[in-house]
Order: C-alpha cells, then structure tokens, then sequence
C-alpha cells in the first residue's frame, strides 16, 4: 500500500508530460504547414541571438521597468524550478527532501533560501504586473486585440504565479523538519508562526496537500501554455535562433519571380514555348501570401511565439496615430488562423478541407496592411525577434501580384515606374535636367 | 546656384576610357523632385569642392524599384533591378554613393542576389569620410551655436544600423546638436516609408509626419536635419502644418555641409 502515492505521482506525471508532448506535436505539425526556409547560415551569430536575447534578456530592457520586472519572474521562473527536480525523485521514489540526503545542509539551505527570496520577489513583481494590467491601465493592454481572452489569458498567468509561489513557501513552512533544520528557511519561518496552533498531523497533511498541489499546478501549467501566450517561455529560444540575421531593411527577393523576369528578358528566350515536360500539371506558385499556409516556417513559429506584450503595437507609427494596423494583432491573427486550420486538420483526418476562410479578409483587412509604413520599428522592438512586417509585406504581395488590388494612387506610381522608370510621369530623358535647372 | 556644377556622366567616363572614384546614385527623388534637387545640387558641390572623381549615369539610371517592392509589387522590383544592374555591370562600378537612404538600402542589400554586387554607401557616410581624409573641411561658422536636431531616417537608421555617420558630420559645423525624444533606433517614422509617400494615409486620428513634427518641435530647433528626400518632404509640410516655417528650416545634411 505504500507504494499507491508512487504510482499515483508517476501516473500523473506521465499524463501531464504525455498530453504536453501531443500539443507540442501538433504545434510543429502546424507549424510545418509553412514553407520551408533555409536558416542553416551564420550558426554562430544565431547561437549568440539566442544567448543574448532569449537567454540574457537583452532586448526586455529596452522598456526599464517592465523589463527588469520581467527579468525577476524570468530568473525566478528558472531558479525554482531546480526544486521542481527534487520534488519529481521525491515522488517517485518516496524521498523526502533528497536534496538534504545528498547535499550538505548549508548548500541545501542556502538552495532553498535562494528559491524562497526569488518566490516573495516574484510574488511582488507578478502584483505590480497584474496593477498595470487591470489598474494602471497602460495603453498598450488596452487595444481592441486586447478584449476577451487575450486579457484574461494574461491575468490567469498571473493568478498561475501566485498560487504556485503560495504552494511552495506555504509547503516549506509547515514541514517541521525542514524548519527544525533551520537552513534555508529564510522565508518560510516568519510564515512558520501562522501554523502554530496545528498539530504535528495536520501539518503534515498541509505540508503534503501543498506539495501535491505544487506538483500538479506546475504539470497544469505546462499544459496550459500549449492555450496561451505564454509559449513564448519556450519558443523565445529557437525563435531567435531562427530570427533574421541580415540588416532589417532587407527583404527577401522571391525567386519564382526572378526565374520569371529572367525568361522575360531573356532575348533567345521562346514566349510560346510548351512547359518542360513533366510540369504541365504543377501548379505555379503562388506569389505573396493569403493564408497562413503560403507563409514560411519561420514567421508561423513568431505567430506562437507571441506574448503580446504590445511593444510593437506602441512602437508603430500607423497605430499611435490611430491607424488600424497593429503589428501585434497580425501575430496574434496569425496564430488564429493557424489554430483554426490545425483543428480543421485535426477533424478531417489529416487533411485541410478548404472552409472558404483565410487570413487575408477574414482576419487581416486590406486596411491594415496598407498602413505600413515598412519602418521596421515593430522589428526593432520585439524582445523576442518576431518580424510581423514580413507577413505584412507577403500579403501585399498577394493583394498586388495577384488580385491586382493596390490603392489607385499606388497603381498610378507603379505604372510611372514601368513606363518611365520614376515614381512621377516625368520622362526618362529628361532624368539629368536638375544639373542645368 | 551661381557656381556651375560639374556633373560628368559614365557615357562621357566611358568614352574618354576612364573610371571614377565613385557613381552617384542620384535617384527619383533627387532627379525630379523640386526640393529633393536642391539636396542633390548641394552634394554635387560637396563632391565638386572636395574635388571627387565622381560621375553619374543620368538618362541611363533608372528608378530602382525599392517603392514597388515596398509596395508589393515584386516584379517590378526585380526587373527594375535587373535593368539597373546590367547597366551597373556594364559600366563595371564598384563604388555607389546616394543621397537616398532607401535606394542605398536597396542597392546595399537586395541587389547583390540579383546580380548587383556593389559598395553602396549613404552621402553622410561618404561626407564623413572626406572629413576624415581631409579632402573637406568646414570652414565657415554658418550653424555654430545653431540648435539642429537630426531625424533618423527608418532606412538609414533600424534597417541599417548607420546612425553615428549623420550625428559626426553634424558634428563638424559646431552646431548644438540636440536629440529628439525618440531618436536611433526608438526614431518614430516620417510617415513616407512602405511607398505611403505616393498614397493618401488610411483613416486616423493624425497623420504620421505630424505627430513626428512634434517630437522635432519639442526640441525647440532652429534646424531640423535630414538625410532622405523623402523625410525632408515630410518635415517640411509638418513645420508648414505649425506654421513654423519662418522661423524652422528643414535642410539635408548635404545642404547644411555645402553651406558651412
């Protein structure tokens, strides 16, 4: 009989990595759904992006405060979660505190005294993040992409914290031999006292509810982030691996359309000659993007990544003067549309049965994507190098390449180019008038 | 301007079996546009008084296709570039200077897989590196003392991370450099960029260049420093929108240099 906590801690350790393990599957899967893109280049300038940025949080301190803040929560969230190995043997192999077993006292005290102070810091940091959320009311939570569950997605992030800091210092301080070892306590012995009245048994019940529900909250929440935006806890890191390692003014040069304009001014080129054979029944690609499968790979896995922390959105020059474009909203349609697709997937056995939507339209207006102003700011300031600007200029693509559908103005200063090589209808020879002007 | 400019094309490099130093990429703006010439004269006499072999390609330079891919409009982009390129290739340059920051970026970064390999650099690049050989030297007191504050143009500065070389040539006129609350790479756009220069701005509360108008105002400037053509539009009609314009002048950093 003894061995039924075991069994029963392993059962559900194993439930709770196994269905994280199926939604991390089926976050590849979508993500696969993208077209490849080559990022086997510059190994050692993406390893040191992704030291810098992910792992050293370079960027979060653009914004001081937030970013400190979250640099706290961020060292907690990793730092604690070395107690996480110890509760896992724990459970496994009905130890308690291995750590006291295999660690001399003073590492051990001064481990959990670290774990304890980086709790009460995250407990305070996660309170002033829930007032700016729902009190301070900063503008940049309160955009129109912001209603209904983005918002509570992020509060429930938060009450997740609490609890789970609550649950570790509430299980430290009621196990009396922990706080009869008196290291490492640093924090657990002032809530020690509020416990006195309780017999050694009762302690010894919440000490063990604790530290089930310690377990349990931790597996909940790992499952939960497969739901949420916090994946970024994860994906920051092959994010920018992956992110661009080229000056952000260059953009790709699509090489369907080069091999395209090559046969166009190729002289010996044939117009009329037949498809090689063998093609006939391809099918040409497609150019831009109006739906999330016309994407890559690299700018689904940003959609995910997403934590809508709303740096971009406040950093873009369309939306601070009320534009409707917020670089934030197209990651976050991104990521919809791809959900969407995936479950779509995931009920027609495996294939994508068209269900007359796509991300152009029915998430993403023209309107949007023409208030771009391709300044790159939103890139600039994504802690996690995101780049919404390159899906925004796919879709252009599309709206241009094959709906033939850019503003008249637009059409009007394309058409110049074309006939006269400037933007004006201005003639080509008379390009080098200004010297005697 | 009084002065003639001496303004040598390749045909004529060509012709007499020589090479420059360096092609001036004049571009649309700078070719046709009435303010932006202003800004293309006052490099030429820049290139002129620093005595620079330099030529340009006049009728054979054609735009280069940076709006229309901005636009969306990749085909156009990439037979403009190939037009340009064959005859960048054939005239064999190596070294390209351009007032514009957004055919700098495009020749810099978007050519070279179409065949285009040059050495592109920004006229405050270039500006600054004949200070640095001393091949020019402010002589004059014009800006001393002048309050200028320098907007950052998005293709010069986020895109490519060039937002020392302006602030040093500012530097040298002994000016009082003062910056905007959003400056390198925090610059909030002039509201041209992504083509919306030949466009009217989808609805809003204001339009771009006003709001950026006001982070230059908020610096109480006597000068407000460019280095894009179309950013000096933008700032210019931001300070007229103020009524501002006696008192505020919007100049390119070739201008401020020609003059001092």
């Amino acid at each position: 009989m003894d061995y039924i906590p075991n069994i029963l801690f392993a059962a559900i350790l194993i439930l709770g990595i196994g269905y994280f393990t199926k939604n991390i599957k089926r976050l590849t899967r979508n993500i696969k759904l993208g077209k490849a893109v080559d990022t086997s280049n510059n190994k050692s300038e993406r390893w040191q992006n992704m030291a810098r940025i992910a792992l050293g949080q370079s960027k979060m301190v653009r914004r001081p405060i937030a970013g400190i803040l979250h640099i706290i929560v961020y060292v907690g969230f990793v730092i604690i979660n070395i107690e996480v190995l110890e509760i896992i043997i724990d459970g496994l192999f009905g130890t308690h505190r291995i750590g006291t077993t295999v660690l001399p006292e003073s590492v051990y005290g001064f481990l959990i005294g670290s774990f304890e102070i980086l709790a009460v810091l995250v407990l305070i940091t996660v309170v002033i993040f829930w007032l700016r959320r729902n009190v301070i009311k900063l503008k940049r939570f309160l955009s129109a992409e912001m209603k209904g569950w983005p918002k509570s997605d992020g509060n429930i992030i938060l009450y997740f914290e609490v609890v789970l800091m609550c649950l570790f210092l509430v299980m430290n301080a009621t196990d009396i031999s922990f706080q009869n070892m008196a290291s490492g306590n640093i924090i657990s012995k002032f809530i020690a006292p509020w416990f006195n009245g309780f017999s050694p048994e009762a302690l010894h019940i919440i000490e063990r509810t604790a530290w089930w529900l310690h377990i349990i909250g931790i597996l909940i929440f790992l499952n939960y982030l497969y739901f949420s935006k916090h994946l970024h806890i994860l994906l920051a890191f092959p994010n920018t691996y992956l992110g661009s390692v080229e000056p952000k003014g260059k953009f790709n040069n699509l090489e369907a359309v080069t091999n395209e304009v090559k046969l166009m001014m190729d002289p010996n080129a044939d117009p009329f000659a037949a498809p090689a054979e063998g093609t006939e029944d391809e099918v040409p690609e497609k150019f831009g993007a109006s739906d999330v499968m016309d994407l890559d790979q690299v700018q689904l896995l940003n959609a995910y990544t997403c934590t809508e922390c709303g740096r971009c959105t406040s950093a873009c020059p369309a939306n601070l003067t009320g534009k409707k474009l917020s670089p934030r909203k197209i990651m976050m349609d991104t990521r919809d549309r791809l959900e969407e697709v995936g479950k779509n997937i995931d009920a027609n056995k495996g294939e994508f049965k068209d269900d007359g939507k796509q991300l152009l339209g029915d998430y993403i207006t023209n309107e949007e994507l023409w208030a771009c102003t391709t300044c790159n700011a939103c890139v600039e300031e994504c802690p996690v190098s995101i780049n919404p600007l390159s899906i925004i200029l796919d879709m252009r693509r599309y709206l241009v390449m094959e709906q033939s559908a850019a503003p008249m103005e637009l059409n009007t200063m394309m058409t110049n180019i074309e006939n006269n090589g400037a933007p004006w209808p201005y003639n080509q020879m008379d390009r080098l008038n200004w010297k005697d002007d | 301007m009084s002065e003639q400019l001496k303004v040598p094309t390749m045909a004529e490099f060509m012709a007499e079996g020589k090479q420059p130093e360096i092609l001036f990429w004049v571009g649309s703006a700078g070719s046709y546009d009435d303010r932006a010439k202003k800004i293309t004269k006052a490099f030429v006499k820049i290139l002129n008084k620093a005595k620079v072999d330099f030529a340009v390609l006049g009728t054979e330079e054609s735009n280069t296709g940076d709006l229309a891919k901005r636009a969306g409009n990749e085909f156009l982009f990439q037979m403009q570039a190939m037009m340009n390129i064959e005859v960048l290739n054939a005239y064999d340059i190596k070294r390209i200077v351009t007032c514009d920051p957004h055919s700098y970026n495009c020749l810099k970064n978007e050519y070279p897989s179409l065949g285009g390999k040059y050495e592109v650099i920004h006229h405050t690049q270039y500006i600054k590196e004949l200070f640095n050989n001393g091949r020019l030297a402010v002589t004059g007191d014009t800006y001393k003392g002048k309050r200028i504050t320098f907007h950052d143009p998005c293709y010069l500065g986020r895109a490519n991370s060039e937002y020392d070389a302006p602030r040093d040539v500012l530097k040298k006129t002994n000016a009082n450099l003062v910056e905007m609350k959003r400056h390198k790479s925090t610059a909030l756009c002039c509201g041209a960029g992504g083509a919306q220069m030949f466009k009217e701005p989808e609805k809003g509360d204001m339009d771009i260049n006003i709001l950026r108008t006001q982070d230059a105002l908020e610096t109480q400037p006597d000068i407000i420093a460019t280095g894009c053509p179309y950013c000096n539009t933008m700032m210019s009609d931001g300070v007229k929108f103020n009524e501002k314009e006696e008192s505020i002048k919007v100049l390119d950093i070739a201008e401020l240099i020609a003059n001092s």
